[in-house]
């Protein structure tokens, strides 16, 4: 910010110094405005405004369960503060697809058993998107290294990683980004 | 839950600085260490400036032969800078393994840096490469060398007052190498348990210049000056590699915890420093 505007932020930086705000979440598409306090998470927003498709894991950034994409770049809801997402877009793994029109990476986690109950899956699917968005074609160790941030503890990953792989080739085929 | 605190987040360094002179409050970079921090209740601070809107201190700049990295870069924009891989090659393979994707997509260097931990992989590197950082505050700047920045544990020359804005290097230029190994219990997601960075730069069949920093094995990052100098000047012959990795090891101050114990940490950080020594002198000669 220059000129004047400056001047005036600057004066009423005490005021500005704030413990909630209203922020606007455009999530899958859909505005939605809410009075947060500044130390909620957007996990924490995002599920109370009904978006469980978003999971609460270890909050801590080391699980990846409640991944969301932030302007297409795949974040940790709960190391987010939901003030820091105001006005921008968020991606749900329900904004990829749902029962009715699954998204290819959903298809795929199904037909290759990619999951077990389920919990990691959201957030693996996100992570999932995020990476075939940067590299269409990816090697099983290009994929461990885009789901290094994501826990499963059910699966061992094997089938995870070849639901990965036949969704990058479906989407490789249909010439489509991810 | 986090515990109530208050924010504010202004869009240019002036704000940020002006925001932070009275020393009562905290910057907020990446969120990735410090709210963690705040949920479990180890962090008392309640006042925070967030920087993640300031563009002027995100991107990677070339200014009279030097690298200048915002101290808001995220370790995926590190990733995505193909020149980094000549400028900084053990930054860029610190950045591989930095935690999850999710984490390399909010951390950023400035972060890392500050917040002193010994397992800070970006700071071994950084180390190795000669770094300096840029701290401003609404007195001024400073340039500090990196290495002098830590003092303790998570402790560090930063007054309350001052954002680290840069970090700035001169890229290694020709016969020259720079490599850093990341040992972790696991390839992703995993904090430190011994990390190694080497530079070397060899003339006329000689080591002209050596760096060796380590991460994870004592109370801050540092540098083994006591190898390097036993390196410069002199044609590298496994009996001196071996000499200077022990020398490292010797350095070395490393504690017990779940990840490792402190005689392991010391063990690999002697392999691991005469691994990376014999790799760089081929390399770079």
């Amino acid at each position: 910010m220059t000129g004047p505007e400056t001047t005036t932020r600057w004066k009423a930086r005490e005021a500005e110094m704030v413990t909630e705000k209203d922020v606007t979440l455009h999530v899958n598409g859909q505005a939605e405005t809410v009075a947060v306090p500044v130390h909620r998470t957007l996990l924490e927003v995002l599920r109370e405004l009904g978006h469980v498709e978003v999971k609460c894991g270890c909050e801590k950034g080391d699980c990846g369960a409640c991944a969301v994409l932030l302007d297409g770049e795949v974040v940790d809801s709960c190391l987010t503060l939901a003030c820091k997402a105001d006005g921008r877009a968020v991606t749900t793994a329900l904004g990829l697809g749902g029962p009715n029109d699954p998204h290819p990476l959903q298809t795929a986690f199904i037909e290759h058993g990619g999951t077990q109950c389920g919990y990691c899956t959201p957030g693996m699917i996100m992570a999932a998107k995020a990476l075939l968005d940067e590299n269409p074609d990816p090697s099983d160790d290009d994929i461990k290294r885009g789901l290094s941030g994501n826990l499963c503890r059910c699966t061992g990953y094997t089938r995870i990683f070849s639901a990965i792989q036949a969704a990058a080739e479906v989407l490789r085929k249909r010439g489509e980004a991810a | 839950m986090l515990p109530a605190f208050e924010l504010l987040e202004p869009t240019s360094l002036e704000d940020a600085l002006e925001a932070l002179a009275d020393g009562r409050a905290t910057p907020m970079a990446g969120g990735t260490n410090l709210l963690p921090d705040l949920r479990a209740r180890v962090d008392p601070a309640r006042r925070f400036v967030d920087l993640s809107r300031i563009d002027e201190l995100r991107g990677i700049d070339r200014a009279n032969g030097r690298v200048v990295m915002g101290g808001g870069t995220t370790l995926t924009d590190i990733l995505r800078d193909p020149a980094l891989r000549q400028a900084a090659p053990s930054l860029v393979a610190a950045a591989e393994v930095f935690a999850g994707l999710m984490v390399r997509n909010a951390a950023t260097v400035g972060g890392n840096i500050c917040y002193g931990s010994p397992s800070a992989d970006v700071v071994p590197p950084l180390l190795s490469l000669d770094a300096e950082v840029t701290l401003d505050s609404h007195q001024g700047a400073r340039s500090v060398p990196l290495d002098g920045f830590f003092l303790d544990y998570k402790k560090t020359v930063m007054r309350a007052d001052e954002i680290l804005t840069a970090v700035s290097w001169t890229p290694p230029g020709p016969g020259t190498a720079n490599l850093f190994y990341k040992l972790g219990r696991r390839k992703g997601d995993a904090i430190t348990v011994t990390g190694v960075a080497v530079a070397l730069a060899v003339e006329g069949g000689r080591c002209a210049k050596a760096r060796i920093a380590l991460g994870s094995v004592a109370p801050t990052v540092f540098r083994v000056k006591d190898a390097e100098g036993m390196l410069e000047g002199e044609p590298l012959t496994d009996e001196l590699i071996e000499a200077a990795a022990r020398t490292a090891a010797d350095a070395c101050r490393p504690i017990d915890d779940l990840r490792a114990s402190a005689e392991y940490r010391s063990h690999t950080a002697h392999v691991l420093t005469r691994r990376l020594l014999r790799q760089a002198w081929e390399l770079a000669a």
